[in-house]
């Protein structure tokens, strides 16, 4: 084993799933769910709509909750306590401290349309960590010639492109400085022409060692960028490892039905 | 004759059976728009009857302008208009904060809650507002006592006559308010409703509690969807004040009532009321065009309604 790896086993896992598993009413959507993001890794969950991939990435920081089984994010749990073999859900404030710690990028960019870009990247950390006005500023000024659209911050939702809005969305999450990023497939709802100009500031957040769970289609981006990727069907991960493997030779029949039909 | 010979030899798309008939070069053809010449007759038409209605109504003895004159600004009349804006004010401020809160009630996850307000919507929503003015108005015949205390306990603490505390004034405001909550808070629910629920996930996910989400994500996005219908809601306010006029209310038009109840002046005192209401919905609905506009940010000028003196024009 070399000293690598070594460090990296004795390191705390960014996400830390074991066996988690929920429910909508009587079906089941998580069967059991096993993952590990060691800080500093991209993971891309890729399956077929429906997987559950997507319920399990809100699940990692609580906008869904659980039915059972353990997640925690940098060694603690997200939205519960455990007490014995029970875990108990936090009160909705204490759950908004711990989201502050986990920045989210949704597939419809859900950027606040009565805010401009700078102001949606300034609001939460003015409202919710108290930052003054003038650092809020400055770190959306940096932040918005980050992902390349400086000068564009007093322009409305409405007045961007859907890959200008999705990059003011990443902005925004960065705002609050999490060591953790999740990407709900970022690029789904965008014209073809502006999936490069996303998929790029994901590119760049990943080489300065930005921890990233990305549910994606874009098998190119897994292959580039992730360190390992999962192939999720049915509520249940069917397979996991580095996206050269997984991705190139897939060992189960239904990993590879999937990929001969997206690549 | 000459002139299509001539041509057809110089080209060959000026046949016979071209409708230029070979005069000019299409590309200098100017299209004609239709004449609506119905529009013209029907607007002549309205015109006509309107001018000989207005001529009947100047020439009309019984309108008595220089008593309406006389009248518009006599102390009694500025004293019911300010009643009537007083209770506009009073019951559409209580009713919008009442509404804000039976409307979170619905929309809560506590089903007692819930239907607590539903219940509350169904009633005041489902009576006329005449009838609860009444109601209200002759509220010591139902209960003649107003108690405060513990209920079920016989504990008491002070208690009222309840033609004292509930006078006509009380009795106007009340039956306006609570009304009005029935009304403001399906308004606020819709608005509320119409906000994409990604927004709460986006405010969520930033780490901001409910309370945050809802005052600065939440509620100013629905403001759009709200601001419209609560300004046509105060227009209707500030008319239905006259209700009150059966209670004895004191508003412009039981000012004008108790006047003309003496010297007969019935339709000059009317025109003096009709002034009056008119020239502040007037001032309302230039008031809620500047609301619409500074709510309308950022949602682009199109989608925007720009009403005009609330007449319902659209430019």
């Amino acid at each position: 084993m070399t000293a690598q790896t070594q460090q990296d086993l004795a390191a705390t896992p960014m996400v830390e799933a074991v066996g988690v598993r929920k429910s909508f009413g009587r079906t089941e959507v998580l069967k059991g769910i096993d993952l590990t993001v060691r800080p500093g890794e991209v993971t891309c969950l890729i399956g077929p709509s429906g997987s559950g991939k997507s319920t399990f990435l809100r699940c990692i920081n609580h906008l869904e909750t659980i039915d059972g089984g353990r997640l925690s994010v940098n060694g603690h749990l997200v939205g519960y306590r455990q007490k014995g073999d029970r875990l108990y859900e936090l009160k909705p404030r204490e759950v908004a401290a711990k989201r502050r710690e986990i920045g989210m990028v949704f597939q419809r960019f859900n950027l606040f349309p009565h805010l401009t870009a700078e102001q949606n990247i300034m609001h939460a950390p003015m409202l919710v960590r108290g930052e003054s006005k003038k650092a809020a500023r400055a770190r959306a000024a940096d932040l918005l010639e980050r992902v390349g659209l400086a000068g564009r911050g007093h322009h409305y939702p409405a007045q961007l492109s859907g890959g200008q809005q999705q990059r003011v969305a990443i902005a925004r999450a960065l705002a609050m400085q999490p060591p953790l990023m999740l990407f709900d497939e970022p690029t789904s709802a965008l014209d073809p022409e502006l999936v490069g100009e996303v998929l790029d500031v994901m590119k760049g957040l990943a080489a300065e060692g930005m921890t990233m769970v990305v549910v994606t289609h874009e098998m190119g981006f897994a292959k580039e960028v992730a360190d390992s990727v999962y192939f999720m069907d049915d509520g249940a991960v069917v397979e996991s490892g580095r996206p050269a493997d997984l991705l190139d030779d897939p060992r189960h029949e239904r990993t590879r039905a999937f990929l001969s039909k997206v690549l | 004759m000459e002139a299509t010979t001539l041509s057809s030899t110089t080209s060959p798309r000026t046949e016979a059976s071209d409708p230029t008939n070979g005069r000019s070069d299409p590309a200098d053809l100017e299209a004609v728009p239709l004449r609506h010449w119905g529009r013209w007759a029907a607007a002549a038409v309205v015109l006509y009857v309107t001018a000989a209605f207005l001529w009947s109504l100047a020439r009309n003895p019984n309108l008595e302008w220089e008593v309406v004159g006389d009248y518009l600004f006599e102390d009694f009349v500025i004293r019911g208009v300010g009643i009537t804006l007083m209770l506009t004010v009073v019951a559409m401020v209580i009713g919008t904060v009442g509404g804000i809160v039976v409307a979170v009630m619905r929309l809560s996850s506590n089903p007692v809650l819930r239907g607590l307000s539903w219940f509350y919507t169904w009633f005041f929503r489902g009576t006329p507002l005449l009838v609860q003015i009444i109601f209200w108005g002759f509220l010591a015949a139902l209960y003649q006592q107003i108690e405060i205390g513990i209920p079920f306990t016989g504990v008491t603490f002070a208690s009222f006559d309840t033609n004292a505390v509930v006078g006509p004034m009380t009795a106007a405001i009340l039956a306006l308010s609570l009304n009005e909550v029935a009304y403001a808070a399906e308004i606020v629910r819709g608005g509320i409703a119409s906000v994409d629920d990604g927004q709460d996930d986006a405010a969520s996910a930033l780490g901001m509690t409910r309370s945050q989400a809802m005052r600065t994500i939440t509620l100013p996005q629905a403001m759009r969807v709200i601001v419209p219908p609560m300004g046509n809601e105060t227009v209707t306010m500030l008319k239905s004040t006259a209700l009150v006029s059966v209670i004895g209310g004191k508003d412009l038009l039981t000012a004008v009532q108790s006047v003309y109840a003496q010297n007969y002046q019935v339709i000059p005192l009317l025109v003096v009321a009709v002034i009056w209401y008119l020239a502040l919905t007037s001032v309302l609905s230039v008031g809620q065009y500047f609301v619409e506009r500074r709510y309308g940010k950022g949602y682009g000028n199109a989608s925007m309604s720009r009403r005009w003196l609330g007449l319902g024009v659209t430019r």
